[in-house]
């Protein structure tokens, strides 16, 4: 065996290897979140679905995205195989179990917490991703004057033909029109059913749990851990899992208010 | 003072074993809880009945043998003691207490609550040892100059009494926290340069052989540790094995 498939099979490295995928994912969650602020914007979509149209055709995105599907689907594969080899050490249970528990209750349970993560971003992909991408989209024409940069309400244009995002100069009205797939109605559908807004909510939790205990371990794993800078990472950990998941909760709870 | 006890009874590695329950009276705040096991087997033996076996050597907590896992703790309550050093004034009359053994596939059960720990010494013969000349021009370890900070942490590691507490508690039974205590104090000092890069290797490599979990970063084994080996050689293993990986060929 190479040096490289001996570290990816050693139980140090599979934790390094959890560490680096989980590590890379907490970087897109916060450009994610980045993206979906502008679901809050009062623009009828027009950023974020100009925004969605760059994501998903701007080929330096692509392979990012890409990326970011294998680096998920390495980390979840990889913690379910762990979880359950770890589990397979210990035949014989004990009888009673009452160590002092040293650490937040998060740390034992990152398999739970991350099939509940699993089973929402399955949800997620096919809900508004494999819809965006395959499914029926309406598309929606914006015309923005040039001048004032006022957005004009949108047009509904689904069904006239139109098979990608446009963007022209309507040069006479000192206009600038721009034709895009409007998942943002699709978002604002979703989000004003009550039941997708606690599922979305409730994710978020277990994701901030996951994180509670992830973000400082993954430090750890890297061999990360000085007297002087444990403090400051066991503190970036917390406020990141506190804050990433209450923004990404509060977009379906404000959209759910805001477009009654 | 008067207690009810819930022992693992099995008779071999591959008997069936259980939970059997005994009274014992005029147990003394002052004993050991081995002690206290002592009276009870003194008691046994009396009657006929098959003494608990259990494992123990110096009851001073430096051999690390007296293994059990006490109201589902390593060593029982208190931090940073062997059950050796365990006292009875810590339990109140009347009260029940669970003795189980270390439960972990590595450590397979001989005997009631005596188990098998010899993968630790296998971990320890892969790597867990210094070249040093022995042929009559020893240098003397004093002679060699090694910053105070480093000598302290070394030293701190080398407490680690091989007792395997960390593994009975981990949730996946990974057994880290011992080979990292045994990485680390040659990590910090010159004497263990010579053969550092391979020692990471091999003796995480037995370790991974021997059936112990990964670990996830929960803590409980320093928790347990009567020792209280600190997390950070945990961390200081990882740097080293990934630092031996980049620089192996
Ligand atoms: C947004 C998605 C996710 C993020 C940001 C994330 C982040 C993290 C981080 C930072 C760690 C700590 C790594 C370490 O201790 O070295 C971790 C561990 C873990 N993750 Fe995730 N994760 C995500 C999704 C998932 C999913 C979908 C699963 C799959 C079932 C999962 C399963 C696990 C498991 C089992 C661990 C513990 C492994 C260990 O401690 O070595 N995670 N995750
Ligand atoms: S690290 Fe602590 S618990 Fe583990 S074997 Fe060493 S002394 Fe025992
Ligand atoms: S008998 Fe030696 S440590 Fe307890």
């Amino acid at each position: 065996m190479s040096s490289i498939s001996i570290f990816l099979n050693s139980s140090v490295g599979k934790k390094v290897l959890m560490s680096l995928t989980g590590l890379f994912l907490m970087l897109f969650l916060v450009i994610h979140l980045l993206g979906n602020l502008q679901l809050l914007k009062h623009d009828d979509g027009y950023a974020f679905n100009t925004y969605a149209a760059f994501m998903t055709t701007n080929p330096l995105i692509k392979i990012v995205s890409w990326g970011t599907y294998f680096i998920i689907i390495i980390h979840a594969i990889r913690g379910i195989s762990l979880e359950r080899a770890n589990r397979s050490n210990r035949t014989n249970k004990y009888v009673i179990s009452n160590y002092h528990r040293s650490t937040h209750w998060t740390a034992r349970k990152m398999g739970l917490l991350g099939a509940i993560i699993l089973l929402f971003i399955v949800f997620h992909m096919s809900d508004f991703w494999w819809k965006y991408k395959f499914g029926e989209t309406p598309w929606t024409k914006y015309t923005v004057e040039l001048t004032t940069g006022n957005i004009s309400s949108p047009e509904d244009v689904t069904g006239q033909g139109i098979t990608k995002f446009t963007k022209y100069t309507d040069a006479a009205n000192a206009s600038e029109i721009v034709i895009a797939k409007d998942l943002y109605k699709k978002v604002v559908e979703t989000f004003s059913n009550i039941f997708f807004v606690l599922f979305y909510a409730v994710s978020m939790l277990a994701i901030a749990f996951h994180l509670w205990h992830g973000f400082a371990s993954s430090f750890q794993s890297l061999g990360i851990n000085h007297k002087k800078y444990n403090p400051l990472i066991k503190g970036l950990g917390k406020a990141f899992s506190i804050i990433i998941p209450i923004l990404f909760a509060l977009i379906p709870i404000i959209m759910f208010f805001t477009h009654q | 003072m008067k207690l009810t006890l819930k022992i693992w009874r099995q008779k071999n590695k591959n008997a069936h074993g259980e939970m059997k329950t005994y009274q014992v009276d005029h147990i003394s705040d002052d004993m050991s809880f081995l002690e206290m096991i002592d009276v009870l087997n003194e008691e046994l033996v009396e009657k006929n009945d098959d003494p608990v076996a259990f494992d123990h050597d110096c009851r001073e907590g430096i051999c690390g043998m007296c293994s059990m896992v006490i109201n589902g703790q390593p060593h029982g309550p208190g931090k940073g003691i062997t059950t050796c050093q365990l006292h009875m004034r810590e339990f109140n009359d009347g009260d029940t207490i669970y003795i189980e053994p270390f439960r972990a596939d590595a450590f397979p059960i001989i005997k009631d609550l005596v188990v098998d720990r010899s993968a630790f010494d296998r971990i320890q013969q892969a790597g867990g040892f210094i070249s040093v000349n022995t042929s009559g021009n020893t240098i003397d370890a004093n002679a060699i100059p090694v910053p105070k900070e480093n000598a302290d942490t070394a030293f701190d590691s080398a407490t680690c009494i091989g007792c395997g507490a960390c593994v009975a508690a981990c949730k996946n039974s990974s057994a880290i926290l011992f080979v990292s205590a045994k990485v680390s104090q040659f990590a910090l000092l010159p004497q263990g340069e010579l053969e550092r890069k391979e020692r990471a290797l091999k003796m995480v490599e037995q370790m991974d052989k021997e059936g112990f979990g990964s670990c996830t970063n929960i803590g409980d084994c320093a928790a347990e540790c009567p020792k209280e080996i600190s997390l950070e050689n945990i961390a200081r293993l990882n740097r080293e094995y990934i630092s031996a990986t980049i620089k192996s060929k």
